[in-house]
């Protein structure tokens, strides 16, 4: 599995609950069912994703994450993970209020905006990054939000969210393998992978 | 639901000769009724594909939609041409794979396929019941079901799957018998019909009511009201395709001719679909039957009858696993019905599974052979006998 979504599963408590907003084909699911017994439930907005993920036994709802997760009760899930998403969603506050109403705890990850090799292509080529994590061109981008480690710490304090966890990772895009960094995240890291609550 | 002259798959795929069965009850304390009447004897025409596992752990069973009947798969002869009515996805290796699954599928309740009915012989008279046979709901169906599977020593039911009305009949199964059901399966369905839904069937009664031939309902001696019963059939047709299949499938395209007749015949292709469906339908279907069920379609209100008008309410107990699919094209059970169907669900803590097929065949979709709807369906299934087996459910 890739090396963001095995870090990711490590925080989580076997035969919990799991919420995976952006489920793809339900890689992390599945994983996540055979090695540590868990309930996984998906949303992917994807037909063709969502209908794999389903034929292969996990149990997804073909939607939009921003809508879906409204009709959950309170803590119905353990954990719910939005990973890689956030800097495609364009409402990130309510959503992650949403996420954090339906799950005691929430699994965020985004690729790092204040990564050195974005700062050094927009400071010497001075042009929008496009990058192995960010590989779009500025006019066909998914990925409206521009989130840097950093700000996404502010961001979490500024409005209530704890952060359990955070971890700054540099690995490629579809790597198996990957580092943790304690030295300067904001610089160095690819990805920032956060563990949330909201008490 | 249309008819689909599927060929019948080369034997390995196929359930190959099927029987149609019969099972009657109530022959002593009739069968009580929502509508507060009651019926007896009551028939049942059945059809089982499979073998059952010691256990029981492995039955199936399956709910046709408005006109279907018991005989869902296979060929009832060697002379018979036309395969059961879902052969696309019951059988060996198929969706619903009768090598791994006991499946069973009966006629409904008010039926004209050999289950009572307005057509069978009411005892009190020895006649044909028409206009005197009792209004029956979903849920009648439902419980009549139940009886016969309890006379095949089923106790529990690994999936219970149906499209359309046989969706209705599904979710009645979940709400009303929760520890019995295991999953369910729900396909291009509602929880209730929209108005523009009962505007549709009322149109097709009034096409039957108004034939000269109907005589109140006592026209089994005489001549049926088959001019009737085939404009409710042409009704039904157009609901159950889609602007897009329609211009796909007959376009303005001329039937057998280069120009227009100038006459009232069916110049085009459209019409004389139409037409011919309406002529194929009165040979098998009863008019009377069409009127009962599209009643029973009608009334149905799943929420109301089982959780005080909340769905959510409704799904609170027991563990029943869900997969409701709908289909993009289908105006007759849309898209929002079923992801109403599916929030409901969400809400009353059921683990469900939901996906819109993208497909141009609007509400005929869940009829015809296609390879996403098998995967989903056989992937559904696999699951909950895998975690049957562990011990997860």
């Amino acid at each position: 599995m890739r090396y963001d979504l095995d870090l990711i599963a490590s925080w989580i408590t076997p035969g919990s609950r799991v919420l995976d907003l952006g489920c793809g084909q339900g890689e992390l699911l599945e994983f996540l069912h055979e090695a540590k017994q868990v309930r996984g439930f998906g949303v992917e907005q994807d037909e063709a994703k969502a209908a794999s993920a389903i034929s292969r036994g996990v149990s997804v709802l073909q939607g939009d994450f921003s809508r879906e997760v409204r009709d959950y009760p309170d803590k119905t899930f353990d954990f719910v993970v939005l990973s890689q998403t956030l800097q495609q969603v364009p409402e990130p506050l309510p959503v992650l209020e949403q996420i954090l109403r339906v799950g005691k705890k929430a699994v965020v990850s985004f690729p790092n905006f204040a990564h050195w090799r974005n700062r050094c292509q927009l400071f010497f080529q001075g042009q929008a990054p496009v990058t192995p994590e960010l590989p779009y061109d500025w006019h066909d981008t998914p990925n409206i939000r521009v989130i840097a480690f950093k700000d996404f710490t502010r961001f979490c304090n500024r409005y209530g969210i704890t952060i359990l966890e955070a971890v700054g990772v540099k690995t490629d895009p579809a790597s198996r393998s990957g580092l943790v960094l304690r030295w300067l995240p904001n610089l160095r890291a690819t990805y920032g992978i956060f563990l949330l609550s909201k008490e | 639901m249309s008819e689909y002259a599927a060929k019948i798959s080369p034997d390995s795929t196929s359930v190959g000769l099927s029987h149609t069965r019969l099972f009657t009850f109530a022959q002593d304390e009739p069968f009580p009724l929502e509508s507060g009447a009651s019926i007896g004897p009551v028939t049942l025409a059945y059809e089982t594909y499979g073998t059952l596992a010691p256990d029981g752990s492995n039955a199936v069973l399956v709910c046709h939609a408005l006109t279907g009947d018991a005989h869902a798969a296979g060929l009832s002869s060697h002379a018979d041409p036309k395969p059961g009515w879902w052969e696309v996805m019951i059988g060996p290796g198929k969706g619903i794979d009768t090598d791994k699954h006991f499946v069973i599928c009966s006629n409904v309740l008010g039926g004209c396929m050999g289950s009572t009915g307005p057509a069978c012989a009411d005892p009190a008279t020895g006649q044909p019941y028409g206009l005197d046979f009792p209004v029956i709901t979903i849920g009648d169906m439902v419980r009549a079901q139940k009886a016969l599977l309890e006379h095949l020593g089923i106790t529990r039911l690994l999936a219970v799957i149906g499209g359309s009305m046989g969706g209705m009949q599904v979710l009645d199964w979940a709400a009303r018998f929760p520890d019995m059901v295991v999953s369910a399966i729900a396909l291009a369905t509602a929880a209730k019909h929209s108005a523009q839904h009962i505007a549709f069937h009322e149109v097709a009664r009034q096409a039957i009511l108004a034939d000269p031939d109907f005589n109140a309902g006592s026209y089994y001696t005489g001549n049926k009201p088959e001019h009737g019963l085939a404009v409710a059939r042409m009704i039904g047709h157009i609901t159950y395709l889609s602007d897009e299949a329609m211009r796909h499938k007959f376009g303005r395209g001329l039937q057998d001719r280069a120009d227009f007749s100038f006459s009232f015949e069916a110049d085009f292709q459209v019409e004389s679909y139409l037409r011919y469906q309406g002529r194929k339908f009165v040979e098998r279907f009863d008019a009377n039957s069409f009127l009962y069920i599209t009643r029973a379609a009608d009334y149905f209100d799943l929420a109301a009858t089982h959780g005080g008008g909340s769905l959510a309410k409704t799904f609170s107990n027991g563990r029943t696993r869900f997969l409701v699919v709908s289909f993009s094209s289908d105006w007759l059970y849309p898209t929002y019905q079923s992801r109403e169907l599916v929030q409901g669900l969400k809400r009353a803590g059921r683990d469900v599974s939901f996906c819109e097929i993208e497909a141009q065949w609007g509400h005929d979709a869940f009829l015809l052979d296609n390879p996403r709807l098998a995967g989903l369906i056989s992937g559904h299934l696999e699951r909950t006998r895998h975690d049957l087996e562990k011990g997860l459910l």
